[in-house]
C-alpha cells in the first residue's frame, strides 16, 4: 500500500499541485470575504444574519468553482497526458497505476480546491456566528471578520513565502499590502 | 519441473516512475528477489530498461503483471537461467 501510494505521488506530484491550488484558491476565498465584509462595514447598518448569508453563499459559490474547475480541468489535462503516454509506449494503460493516477488525482485537486476557499471563508465569518450565539468579542463582530482576513490573507503570504525559501515576514507583508489596498479601494468606492 | 531463478527482460517504461521506485515494486511484487534495472535508452517519454530479477522461483508472469502495473510492457526476454527439480532451500544457492 505505502509502495503505491508512492507511485501515485511520483506519478502526479499531487501534494505540489493541490499545495498551489490551496494557496490560489484559499486566496481568493479570504480575499472575497474581505472584500464581502469590508462593503457591509462601509454601507453600515446591514443585520449581522444578512452579512452571514451573503458571506456564506459567496464561500458556496466559490467552493463549487473551485470543485468544478478543478476536477475539469485536470482531468482534461490528466487524460491528455495517459493518451500522449499511450502513444509512446505503443500499448493501452488501462491498468496501470498511470490511469488510476488519471482517475483519482483530478478529486483530490478538485477537493482541495473546492474546499480552501470555504474552510478559509467560514473561518473569515466565525466572529458573525459567535456575536450570534451571544459570545462578547473584543471588536465588534465585522471589525473581527476583517482582521481575521487579513491575518489570513497574511498568513498565507508567510505560507508562500517559506515555500519559495523567501524571507517570510515579507511574503506575509507584500499579500497584507494586497488585502489593504482592496479594502482601500473597496471603502472609498462604497463609503 | 525447471525453476526460473534468474529472468533478464527488455522493458519499454515511461520516466515515472522512476527506475528506483519501478525496481522496488517489482521486487515487493515477487517476494524475495533481487531486482537490478539498467537504463539502455532514454527518450522524450520513454525508456528503454533492461530488468534483471534474481529469485529462488520466479514467476514470469507475475513480473510482467506488476511491469504493466507500472506502466511499462516486457518486450522480450533475453536470458533466463532455470534450474531443474524443486526450488532451492531458503538462503542456498
Amino acid at each position: 500500500m505505502g509502495s503505491r501510494l508512492r507511485i501515485l505521488l511520483e506519478l502526479g506530484q499531487p501534494h505540489l499541485i493541490a499545495r498551489r491550488y490551496f494557496v490560489t484558491n484559499g486566496f481568493d476565498g479570504a480575499l472575497t470575504m474581505l472584500g464581502l465584509t469590508m462593503g457591509f462595514y462601509s454601507t453600515g447598518a446591514v443585520p449581522v444574519p444578512v452579512i452571514i448569508s451573503a458571506c456564506l453563499g459567496a464561500a458556496i459559490a466559490l467552493t463549487a468553482s473551485g470543485l468544478s474547475s478543478a476536477y475539469i480541468s485536470e482531468a482534461a489535462e490528466r487524460r491528455k497526458e495517459l493518451m500522449e503516454l499511450e502513444q509512446a509506449l505503443i500499448h493501452k494503460l488501462d491498468e496501470s497505476a498511470h490511469a488510476h493516477a488519471a482517475r483519482l488525482l483530478p478529486w483530490l485537486i478538485a477537493a482541495v480546491n473546492g474546499l480552501s476557499p470555504l474552510l478559509i471563508a467560514l473561518l473569515i465569518i466565525s466572529p458573525l456566528w459567535l456575536s450570534q450565539a451571544g459570545l462578547r468579542l473584543p471588536l465588534g463582530p465585522l471589525e473581527s471578520s476583517i482582521v481575521l482576513a487579513f491575518a489570513c490573507l497574511f498568513l498565507l503570504g508567510v505560507f508562500l513565502g517559506r515555500i519559495s525559501g523567501q524571507f517570510w515576514l515579507w511574503a506575509g507583508v507584500r499579500t497584507l499590502l494586497v488585502a489593504l489596498v482592496t479594502a482601500g479601494i473597496i471603502y472609498w468606492i462604497s463609503g | 519441473m525447471a525453476i526460473a531463478t534468474r529472468l533478464l527482460l527488455d522493458v519499454l517504461k515511461p520516466h515515472h516512475p522512476d527506475a528506483l521506485t519501478f525496481a522496488s515494486a517489482v521486487a515487493d511484487g515477487c517476494g524475495d528477489c533481487q531486482v537490478t534495472i539498467t537504463v539502455v535508452e532514454r527518450d522524450e517519454k520513454t525508456e528503454t530498461t533492461l530488468l534483471a530479477v534474481k529469485g529462488q522461483a520466479l514467476d514470469l508472469d507475475a513480473i510482467s503483471a506488476t511491469v504493466r502495473e507500472l506502466g511499462g510492457s516486457v518486450h522480450s526476454v533475453d536470458e533466463v537461467e532455470v534450474h531443474a527439480g524443486t526450488p532451492p532451500a531458503a538462503g542456498g544457492e
